[in-house]
C-alpha cells in the first residue's frame, strides 16, 4: 500500500496550488457578491488544460488521471468552490458520460472541445418533480421519422447559462419506468431549445443555475447518447464519478476554512493572548483537520478506484457523504473561531459555510449516499 | 533558432528563516523552485518558441533533487533538458559553476543563451557575465525585453539605474533576464502528464569540455569570512490607487490585525 502521490501528481499539485492562489482567490468575494459566473477564470483553465484533466489525449485532453482531478477540484474549492463546481460539472457530468457511452462520432464530436475548454458542459436530471426520485422524469422523447422531439424542463442545471453542450434525460418509454429512460446530447442554439430562470442561491453564488426548457425540440437520432431506454444506467453511474468531484469540492471547503481559521486564531488576541493559545481552539482545530483528512483518503481512494476500472460506487457514495459532512461542521467551527467577524463578509469564511452546503445536496443528498452505502451492505 | 536558458533551483526564500546562531540558511523541509528570474528567462524563450518555431533546452548544475525543475520546464513546453552532476562538481563557487555550465554549454549549439540575472539564494548575479566571458560572447544583463527581429539580430530593452537602455546585438550571445520581464506561464495538465515520460540527459565531467582544476571545491576561489542574517522585513503589498483608497485600505488592514478597532 502505497499513500504518496506519483511524481506527476506531485508536479500538478504545485501547478494547481498556485494556479488557485494566484488566479481564482482573488476573484472568490467578488463573484460570490456578484452571482458573477467567473468566465475569465474558465478561460485561462482551458489554456493549461484543466477543462480536459481526464480526457484521453487523443480525444484533445490532457490525458491525465481521476486523482489528478480530484486534485484539481480540492485546489480550486479550498479558494473558490463556485469555480470548483464548475470544473466539475464541465468534467465528471458531462464530458465523462460522453467519453464512457459516446459513440465515436460523438466523442470526436463534443470531446476536443469540451478538453480544450473551448466549450463548457452541463448535465440536466432534475426535474420539479423529479429530485431524489429521479426516475419521475415527465420530459418525453417521442420518435419522429429519423429524429426525437423532446418537450419538457429540467430545473437547477449547472453551467445552464455558460454551456454549450447539455446532456440530458427524457422519458421515451412511459410504461416501462426507469428502463424507458434515454440520454441525448443537445446542442446551445437548437430550436426550441432555451434556459428559464436563473436561481439565487445561498451559496456557489457564481456559478449558472437554471432551468433547460424544451418546446418541441427536434434532435437528430444521432444525439442519442448510449442505447434507446438505457438512461438511467448512465445517469446513475454518471453521477457515481460525480460525486467523486463534488466530494473533492467538499474537501477543498473544509481544506480551505482550515487555512483560513489557522491564520486567523494566531492574529486575533482576547485576554491578552492570541486566541490560537486556548486549548479549545487547538481541540477545534485538530479534529477539523483530522476529518478534513480522513475525507482526503476517501477521495483519493474513490479516485483511485476508478483510475483503476474496478467498481467504486459504493466509494464514490462514502467519499460525497462524508466529505459534505465534514465540510459543513468544518466550516461552521471555523466560523466559531472567528467569532463576530467570520459571521460578516470580511472574512472568506463566511461564504465557504454557506458553499458548503450544497455538497449535502447536490449530486445525490446524504439521504441517498446512506441509502447506496447500506443497500450495498444489505444485500 | 536554438536557444539554451540556464535554470537554477533554489529555495523558497519566502519560506525560508535563518538560524540565528550560525546566520545560514535553514533548508529542511523548505520547499525548492525554480529560481524566478530563471523562470522569466525560460518564459522569453518559450515565448520566441511560440513565435518563431525555436528550439528550447534547458540545463541545470545541481544534486539528483534538481530534477524537479527539469520536469517542470518540460510541462511548460521546453524540447530538450539537461542535468549537470557529478562529485567534481560538488562544492563550487560561482566562478566553479560557471566554468561547469560553460563547459556543458561548448557541446551544444545555441544562437541565444539565457540565464536569469540573480539566483535568490546565492545572490551574486555573477553566473550568466561569467559563463559569457568563458565562452567569450557578448553579453547584455538586466534584461526586461527582447525581439527578435531575423537575420541573426534582436532588439533589446535593459533596465538601468535611470531608465532604460535599447541595443542591437548580434547572436550569438548571452543575456541575464530579470523577473519582472514578464509573467511566466503555468506547467500545462497535458504537460505534466508527460514529463516523467520524457529524458533528461545526465552529464558528468566526461560529458563536458573543461579543466578539471577549474571545477568543485578546487576551483572556487571564494572563501566565506562570515555570515549573518540581516533583520528582515516581510514583503510589503503595493497599491497603486488614489489618497482615498489607499486610507481605506490601510485601515481595512489594521481592522485586520486588530490594531485599530
Ligand atoms: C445549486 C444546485 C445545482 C444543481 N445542479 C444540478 C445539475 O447540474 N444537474 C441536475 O440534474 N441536477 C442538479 N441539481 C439538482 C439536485 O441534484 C437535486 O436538488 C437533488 O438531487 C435533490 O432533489 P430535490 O431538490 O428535488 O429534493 P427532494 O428529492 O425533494 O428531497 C427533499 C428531502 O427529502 C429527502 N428524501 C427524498 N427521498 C427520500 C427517501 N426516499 N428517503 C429519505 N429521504 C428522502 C432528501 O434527502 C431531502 O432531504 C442541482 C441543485 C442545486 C441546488
Ligand atoms: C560565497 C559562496 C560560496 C558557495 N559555496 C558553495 C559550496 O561550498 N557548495 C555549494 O554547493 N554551493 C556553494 N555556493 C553556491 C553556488 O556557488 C551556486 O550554486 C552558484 O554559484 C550560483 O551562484 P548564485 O546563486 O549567486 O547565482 P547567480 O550568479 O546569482 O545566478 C545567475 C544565473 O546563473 C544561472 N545559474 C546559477 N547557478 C546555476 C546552476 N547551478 N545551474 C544552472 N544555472 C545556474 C541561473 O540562470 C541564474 O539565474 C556558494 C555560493 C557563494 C556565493
Amino acid at each position: 500500500m502505497d499513500f504518496s502521490l506519483t511524481k506527476e501528481q506531485v508536479l500538478f499539485q504545485q501547478m494547481i496550488k498556485d494556479f488557485a492562489e494566484r488566479e481564482v482567490k482573488p476573484l472568490a468575494a467578488e463573484v460570490d457578491e456578484q452571482e458573477r459566473f467567473p468566465i475569465e477564470t474558465v478561460e485561462k483553465m482551458a489554456k493549461i488544460g484543466i477543462m480536459g484533466i481526464p480526457i484521453p489525449k487523443q480525444y484533445g485532453g490532457a490525458g491525465g488521471n481521476n486523482v489528478m482531478y480530484s486534485m484539481a477540484v480540492e485546489e480550486l474549492s479550498a479558494v473558490c468552490a463556485t469555480t470548483g463546481v464548475i470544473v466539475s460539472a464541465h468534467t465528471s457530468l458531462c464530458a465523462a458520460p460522453i467519453m464512457e457511452n459516446g459513440t465515436e462520432a460523438q466523442k470526436q464530436k463534443y470531446l476536443p472541445k469540451l478538453a480544450s475548454g473551448e466549450w463548457i458542459g452541463a448535465f440536466g436530471l432534475t426535474e420539479p418533480n423529479a429530485g431524489t426520485d429521479a426516475a419521475g422524469q415527465q420530459t418525453t422523447a417521442v420518435e419522429d421519422g429519423d429524429n426525437y422531439i423532446i418537450n419538457g424542463s429540467k430545473i437547477f442545471i449547472t453551467n445552464a447559462e455558460f454551456a454549450h453542450v447539455y446532456v440530458i434525460f427524457a422519458m421515451t418509454d412511459k410504461s416501462k419506468g426507469t428502463r424507458g429512460i434515454t440520454a441525448f446530447i443537445v446542442e446551445k442554439g437548437t430550436p426550441g431549445f432555451s434556459i428559464g430562470k436563473k436561481e439565487k442561491k445561498m451559496g456557489i453564488r457564481g456559478s449558472a443555475t437554471c432551468e433547460l426548457i424544451f418546446e418541441n425540440v427536434v434532435l437528430p437520432k444521432e444525439n442519442m447518447l448510449g442505447k434507446l431506454n438505457k438512461g438511467f444506467g448512465i445517469a446513475m453511474k454518471t453521477l457515481d464519478g460525480g460525486r467523486i468531484g463534488i466530494a473533492a469540492q467538499a474537501l477543498g471547503i473544509a481544506q480551505g476554512a482550515i487555512n483560513e481559521t489557522v491564520r486567523y486564531v494566531k492574529e486575533r488576541k482576547q485576554f491578552g493572548r492570541p486566541i490560537s493559545g486556548f486549548q479549545n481552539t487547538q481541540f477545534q482545530l485538530a479534529d477539523m483537520n483530522t476529518k478534513t483528512e480522513a475525507s482526503r483518503m476517501l477521495v483519493r481512494k474513490a479516485a483511485n478506484k476508478k483510475d483503476q476500472k474496478v467498481p467504486y460506487s459504493v466509494d464514490a457514495a462514502m467519499c460525497k457523504l462524508y466529505a459534505a459532512e465534514t465540510a459543513m461542521e468544518v466550516t461552521n467551527k471555523a466560523v466559531q473561531l472567528h467569532g463576530g467577524y467570520g459571521y460578516t463578509r470580511e472574512y472568506p469564511v463566511e461564504r465557504m459555510m454557506r458553499d458548503a452546503k450544497i455538497t449535502e445536496i447536490y449530486e445525490g443528498t446524504s439521504e441517498v449516499q446512506r441509502m447506496v452505502i447500506s443497500a450495498n451492505m444489505l444485500k | 533558432m536554438n536557444i539554451v536558458v540556464c535554470i537554477k533551483q533554489v529555495p523558497d526564500t519566502t519560506e525560508i528563516k535563518i538560524d540565528p546562531k550560525t546566520g545560514t540558511l535553514i533548508r529542511d523541509g523548505v520547499p525548492s523552485i525554480m529560481n524566478p528570474d530563471d523562470k522569466s528567462g525560460l518564459e522569453m524563450a518559450l515565448q520566441l518558441k511560440d513565435e518563431q518555431g525555436a528550439h528550447v533546452t534547458v540545463i541545470t548544475m545541481g544534486p539528483p533533487q534538481a530534477d524537479l525543475i527539469l520536469r517542470e520546464a518540460y510541462a511548460m513546453g521546453v524540447d530538450r533538458a539537461i542535468h549537470l552532476t557529478d562529485r567534481k562538481f560538488a562544492g563550487a563557487d560561482t566562478l566553479a559553476t560557471s566554468h561547469a555550465l560553460a563547459g556543458a554549454l561548448r557541446k551544444i549549439d545555441f544562437d541565444l543563451l539565457i540565464t536569469g540575472r540573480q539566483a535568490i539564494d546565492g545572490d551574486t548575479a555573477q553566473v550568466g557575465p561569467q559563463i559569457a566571458e568563458h565562452l567569450d560572447l557578448p553579453q547584455v544583463s538586466y534584461l526586461e525585453d527582447l525581439k527578435f527581429d531575423g537575420d541573426k539580430t534582436f532588439t533589446m530593452k535593459r533596465h538601468i539605474e535611470e531608465g532604460y537602455q535599447m541595443l542591437q546585438v548580434e547572436a550569438p550571445c548571452v543575456v541575464t533576464v530579470l523577473s519582472s520581464a514578464n509573467s511566466p506561464r503555468y506547467m500545462s495538465v497535458g504537460g505534466i502528464v508527460d514529463a516523467y515520460q520524457k529524458e533528461v540527459e545526465v552529464w558528468g565531467f566526461n560529458e563536458i569540455e573543461v579543466d578539471e582544476k577549474d571545477l568543485g571545491l578546487k576551483g572556487s576561489p571564494t572563501s566565506v569570512h562570515k555570515a549573518f542574517a540581516r533583520g528582515l522585513k516581510p514583503a510589503g503589498e503595493l497599491y497603486e490607487v488614489e489618497t482615498d483608497e489607499a486610507v481605506g485600505i490601510i485601515i481595512k488592514k489594521l481592522k485586520e490585525k486588530f490594531i485599530l478597532n
